[in-house]
């Protein structure tokens, strides 16, 4: 029984946590004070549900329980004249303001959101923060998802709430002015948590699987909260779709099958489905041009295409051209050569890659000639191919895939 | 992980959910959405409207409803992306079906279950360090892939 009821607050607490924490915070304005009260309702609820049974709405209890630990805090606190003149109803607080109590909260976790992916943190700490406060995870849940200790993990999450405090940033949305660069350190964070979770490097802990589901659940949240910013629906989107395919992208044996080689039954078309819907919305609120937008438009002309052979590769070239417009790089240039290839032909697309050759940040990069081996041999280039691929070959380090190139090389002849 | 919230329950023919009900609902769903957790979710209509085809000894029989087992019948369903089986329970005690049961007591309906079922997954695919090396760097290259 009292296991249950562990496990039960353990349960309400993942999904409360967020919310108990950014209602603190809008008392208290510092999101670590704010996380500590709310970890004192956590203990107070293991202290006392185990005796009185787990209450009726529990999210509620925790919220008022940490909120009165908050006003205690700020009577004890010099600051109260001044805090008691700001809050003014807030502090009226009695046992039956639960319904009172949820009023402002969308308000607060969105500032919870902005706070815990600050630009004066670290894009390590804003991650472990956003983790931590907005996701509910607990260090050593953060730790092993990216592999290092959780001390380190600790240290890193004390530091951020000590770096905000002494920075005096405000538990607020930014304004009009800071909204755009602050949003896309938000959207960035989030994002970084999926491709942590999508291209796990190592491991094979459940954590890091989940976090695909963390940063797509953060998405949705975020959505709901700021409905009208097409980049956010963008960047939904881009992980529907992705997410959409993470059961087709490893073959029986284990090993990565290429976008163009996967079986599109395995796709999830409930989760391309909502992509498509959230790259709607982007794009009716404006956003195509977004870069979060774009790169889910090229996602979704894969995801439309039944087969390979239906993909708009017309399409996906002129929506690369305008990413590399708008965040030019040579990896994205190498992408648009390649859909220029299938648009246009392979002398189109082996154009663009000879430009690239003297890239200097691309020397080293296996794909370089590996796509353009590819490219020579769709032009019957055969022997100038065999060279590209061994190359491609000499550069990877992956056994796999170097098997895979040499393979190709002797396809070509001698 | 997944899990179907099944509404189970069938009001009484030709009722109409009440406006309290509607919101109530309503209310819910908006939860669901806000919290992150919902993927789909729809209501369904009276079993008199449904039909059933029935499998057996090698036969293809169609039933045309109504279906007389009302506790059975799936009235509606939540399909929601959570951590735990206990968040899909907890997801499950906060939906307002006390307010079907008010509603359509007096019909003789007491009591709607939900019923909370796990959708089988795919087997997590044991890859080895080296395959998702692979991955990790076939993604690096394709940004919207």
């Amino acid at each position: 029984m009292a296991t249950d009821t562990h496990t039960a607050i353990e349960t309400v607490w993942r999904m409360e946590s967020a919310r108990v924490i950014a209602g603190v915070a809008g008392l208290v304005r510092d999101v670590g004070i704010a996380e500590e009260l709310a970890q004192d309702a956590l203990v107070a609820a293991l202290e006392q549900w185990p005796e009185s049974g787990v209450p009726r709405n529990p999210g509620a209890w925790l919220m008022t329980t940490a909120k009165r630990r908050a006003i205690d805090l700020i009577r004890r606190n010099e600051r109260y004249e001044r805090k008691l003149a700001e809050l003014g109803r807030d502090l009226q607080l009695d046992a039956d303001d639960e319904v009172v109590l949820v009023d402002h909260i969308e308000d607060d976790l969105l500032r919870l959101v902005f706070v815990s992916c600050h630009p004066v943190l670290s894009t390590e700490a804003r991650v472990a923060l956003t983790l931590r406060l907005l996701g509910g995870l607990t260090t050593d849940e953060i730790a092993r998802a990216f592999l290092v200790s959780e001390s380190t993990v600790a240290q890193r999450i004390v530091r951020a709430k000590r770096t905000l405090a002494d920075a005096n940033v405000p538990f607020e949305v930014p304004e009009e002015a800071q909204r755009a660069e602050r949003l896309a350190s938000v959207l960035e964070v989030i994002y970084l948590i999926f491709n942590e979770g999508y291209s796990a490097t190592a491991g094979d802990d459940w954590v890091r699987p989940g976090l695909c589901d963390e940063a797509l659940r953060l998405g949705r949240i975020l959505a709901e909260l700021m409905p009208k910013e097409p980049e956010v629906h963008g960047l939904v989107a881009l992980m529907e779709i992705q997410a959409s395919r993470l059961r087709a992208r490893i073959g029986p044996t284990g090993e990565p099958v290429l976008l163009l080689d996967q079986d599109r039954r395995r796709w999830d078309q409930l989760l391309i489905r909502r992509g498509l819907a959230a790259l709607d919305r982007a794009q009716a609120l404006g956003g195509s041009a977004g870069p979060y937008a774009l790169q889910a438009a090229i996602a979704a002309c894969h995801a439309r295409a039944r087969t390979a052979e239906e993909t708009d590769w017309t399409l996906i070239a002129a929506l690369y051209e305008a990413l590399a417009r708008l965040a030019p790089s040579p990896v994205v240039e190498l992408n648009r050569a390649v859909a220029l290839g299938m648009a246009y032909g392979p002398a189109a697309g082996l154009e663009l890659v000879d430009a690239l050759d003297e890239e200097q940040s691309l020397a080293g990069y296996h794909l370089l000639p590996s796509v353009r081996g590819d490219l020579l041999v769709k032009l019957g280039r055969l022997a100038e191919a065999r060279t590209e691929f061994e190359r491609a070959a000499s550069l990877t380090r992956n056994a796999r895939e170097r098997k895979l190139l040499l393979d190709r090389a002797a396809a070509c002849g001698p | 992980m997944r899990f179907m919230l099944l509404l189970k329950g069938e009001p009484p023919e030709d009722a109409l959910p009440s406006a309290e009900l509607i919101d109530a609902m309503l209310g819910y769903y908006e939860q669901l959405v806000k919290a992150g957790v919902l993927l789909a979710g729809e209501g369904l209509l009276s079993s008199s409207t449904g039909a059933r085809v029935v499998y057996s000894g090698g036969k293809r029989t169609v039933i045309d409803g109504p279906f007389t087992e009302a506790k059975e019948l799936v009235a509606g369903y939540y399909l929601i992306q959570v951590k735990s089986r206990e968040e899909a329970i907890e997801w499950a005690k906060r939906c307002p079906l006390e307010a079907a049961v008010d509603q359509f007591g007096d019909s003789g309906v007491s009591e709607a279950v939900i019923e909370i079922r796990q959708v089988a997954e795919m087997d997590e695919i044991g890859a080895t360090d080296e395959q998702q090396e692979t991955e990790a760097r076939l993604r690096e290259q394709t940004p919207g892939l």
